[in-house]
């Protein structure tokens, strides 16, 4: 009787999970994957608007490398893109749904553009540089601190509140831009004549400061969650909050710390976006990175030179997507396909990363 | 008197678009995956609606409407069913993070509408669909009777479609036995499982009927709230987080959704209605702090739901999290 069940129930294929993987197959999954991606692109190029899909990829390839102000541009964009992704990497670690990225960077730019605002030309400039930065990061620790300290109370479902906090951020400033265009259609570059709170020119770039923190930051962080007992902590919490207890971690206290430092870093960016990029604060100046550096943050599994990898393969779909716009009259929009596609195929690649699939056979499994 | 009367005419379509998102949302998270897909899944629907009548409307001879009007919702409710196979197959088959799967679902949804988009717009920055008159037909007789007529049955047979099928979800979830293993894989997965119910079955079904659902939302924004307007704008998407936003404010009951999504409404025209209605100015700056109120008043919900700890009133258990039999 037994056997006639396992002949019944044996299903045709079955999926084990793998104990690990080496890292020639994982490359190679995730080559596949980019590949086979890039190939559904390329048939959705050609049925869609009939153009060669090697050629258009060529001139995507443009976009970021046929001049160096192009590139220089695109690493601009990749900067921002990739602080927010190193902002999200230890909240994510701990399984902290942190979506507010958005509202945290918004926050972080409005208490900049506010300080330059209000005390641009009063302050000497480098107490108005401090008073800046100091000035964004609280703002951000403030918009991370809020869901962290809900969910180590009372378990308060953070996804659902940072992503409620974006649109509470988003409404600040949109307030705060009204007041400060008082009559005028835009708010236009912030401190336009005296450029108080501007960063400094470096190599003919204002962003140049914003591409040193991000490398700095980027080793930083892999060092803080690799080898600092609060990495430790932060692993142990995101596998098992349970054990974490019985380890005898202070779980509240580390979501809280962990969300303080996580928005303070979003809201870093925001500072670096407003000193070193726009120069001004919009409802836009995030730009949905926030969003996207999610997606960075999650596929690269917290390692932030991975992230840096993931940053600029969107920033590249991203700019090229504006070169193809221009060169054969589509829109912009394409890009948003052309990453969608990437992004879910990279996505379902991790599956044959994490799983195996056994067929049926007569013999016991076979590795 | 006429302001709360404009105020109600504005707010009860409003409130209907994220009625759709909403409920289709609630079906999808019942059976535990959150969906942060639903701003794509409302473009992807509103734009096959538009689009297919649009299309229908230019190159037939002779268009008939009723006709239509079918041929939108019919196309809306495949185009978001898509949209929810592809994360249903990415999260429960390949057991990708929902989070993050639903979110380039939202960048994919939105760039699929705007990029064809572009293409009917042809150059302009509007165009329009006549079918709309269809959509916004009013109740005949009954809407013309005075304040009450006009505030009840003054709007187009979506509106109390949505009614209509928000108590029908309720019915569903909480009287029959297919509502009752839906709500128990929400809960617990394995649980079910043991218990015989096929979870991938019920989550792909559940999760591809409520893209579908909440898809009639975009197609209720474009072809009736925004009079049969495809305009390239970021509207839709908003609503689409609002519309999340308003199943937690539900605490993921359907019947829920009719008033708290009127409430939202209201709250969303507050910025317009209420400085007239107290006889007060408000300054430009002011307008954008009072549309903040939705989803202060949604975290407000969040947060005392999680104090309170009512049990019925709890997301289910397992939302956010996928499910594999062999690692019980």
């Amino acid at each position: 009787m037994s056997e006639n069940r396992k002949a019944l129930h044996e299903p045709l294929i079955r999926i084990v999970k793998r104990d690990g993987i080496s890292f020639r197959k994982k490359a190679l999954i995730r080559a596949a994957s980019i590949v086979l991606a890039l190939v559904a692109d390329a048939l959705f190029i050609y049925f869609v608007t009939g153009l060669n899909p090697l050629s258009v990829y060529a001139v995507m390839f443009n976009g970021t490398f046929s001049t160096t102000m192009r590139f220089m541009w695109a690493m601009r964009d990749l900067a921002s893109l990739l602080l927010i992704g190193i902002a999200l990497a230890p909240a994510f670690k701990m399984r902290f749904w942190n979506v507010g990225a958005e509202g945290q960077v918004l926050m972080g730019a409005l208490a900049t553009a506010a300080v330059m605002v209000y005390y641009g030309g009063k302050l000497p400039n480098w107490l108005l540089y401090a008073v800046m930065l100091i000035a964004s990061l609280f703002a951000g620790a403030l918009w991370g601190f809020i869901p962290a300290w809900f969910k180590a109370h009372f378990s308060t479902n953070e996804t659902l509140f940072t992503l409620m906090m974006n649109y509470v951020a988003i409404q600040i400033v949109a307030c705060c831009v009204n007041i400060w265009r008082g009559q005028a259609s835009g708010l236009g570059k912030l401190n336009m004549k005296s450029k108080a709170g501007w960063f400094p020119q470096i190599g003919g770039h204002r962003f140049m400061i914003n591409l040193i923190v991000v490398v700095v930051l980027m080793f930083a962080m892999y060092a803080y969650l690799r080898y600092s007992k609060h990495g430790y902590e932060i692993a142990v919490v995101g596998e098992s909050e349970n054990t974490a207890r019985y380890a005898g971690i202070n779980v509240g206290k580390v979501i809280v710390r962990t969300m303080i430092i996580s928005g303070a870093l979003c809201g870093l960016t925001g500072f670096l976006i407003v000193g070193g990029r726009d120069q001004t604060i919009s409802t836009n100046t995030a730009g949905g990175d926030g969003f996207t550096a999610i997606i960075v943050a999650w596929l690269s599994k917290f390692n932030t030179f991975y992230m840096a990898l993931i940053s600029f393969l969107l920033i590249f779909l991203r700019k090229g997507a504006a070169e193809i716009a221009s060169a054969y009259n589509l829109n912009d929009f394409a890009s948003d396909i052309i990453a969608g596609v990437i992004l879910f195929f990279i996505l379902g690649s991790e599956f044959f990363i994490n799983y195996r699939i056994l067929r049926r056979s007569g013999t016991k499994e076979v590795r | 008197m006429d302001t709360l009367v404009a105020w109600i005419l504005r707010a009860i379509p409003f409130g209907t678009i994220i009625m759709y998102g909403a409920m289709g949302e609630i079906i999808t998270e019942k059976s535990g995956n959150l969906n942060l897909g639903v701003p794509g899944i409302m473009y992807l629907g509103g734009f096959a609606g538009f689009a297919s009548a649009y299309i229908y409307e230019n190159t037939a001879a002779n268009p008939n409407m009723a006709l239509c009007v079918v041929l939108a919702l019919v196309c809306t409710f495949l185009a978001s069913m898509a949209g929810g196979l592809i994360y249903s197959f990415l999260t429960i088959s390949l057991r990708a993070n929902q989070n993050v799967t639903g979110l380039a679902l939202t960048t994919f949804g939105m760039g699929v509408a705007n990029f064809f988009g572009v293409y009917i717009l042809n150059g302009s920055t509007a165009t329009q669909s006549l079918v709309y008159k269809t959509f916004q037909t009013k109740i005949p007789v009954l809407s013309r009777m005075g304040v009450i007529g006009q505030t009840v049955f003054g709007y187009g047979f979506m509106v109390y479609a949505a009614i209509a099928l928000a108590i029908a979800l309720h019915i569903f979830l909480n009287r029959t036995r297919t509502g009752l293993n839906l709500r128990a894989i929400g809960e617990n997965p394995a649980t079910a499982d043991a218990d015989g119910i096929s979870v991938t079955r019920y989550k792909y079904l559940a999760t591809c009927l409520g893209a579908g659902i909440s898809g009639l939302g975009g197609l209720y924004y474009v072809l009736d709230y925004n009079q049969g307007i495809w305009a390239t704008t970021g509207q839709i998407e908003a609503l689409g987080w609002l519309a999340v936003a308003l199943v937690i404010f539900t605490t993921w009951k359907p019947l829920g959704a009719i008033w708290g999504s009127y409430l939202f409404g209201m709250l969303y025209w507050l910025y317009q209605f209420l400085p007239t209605l107290l006889g007060v100015s408000v300054p430009g700056y002011m307008t954008d702090l009072i549309q903040m109120v939705p989803y202060v008043v949604t975290i407000i919900v969040l947060v005392v739901t999680s104090l309170r700890k009512k049990r019925e009133n709890q997301p289910p258990a397992s939302l956010g999290l996928a499910y594999f039999r062999e690692e019980r």
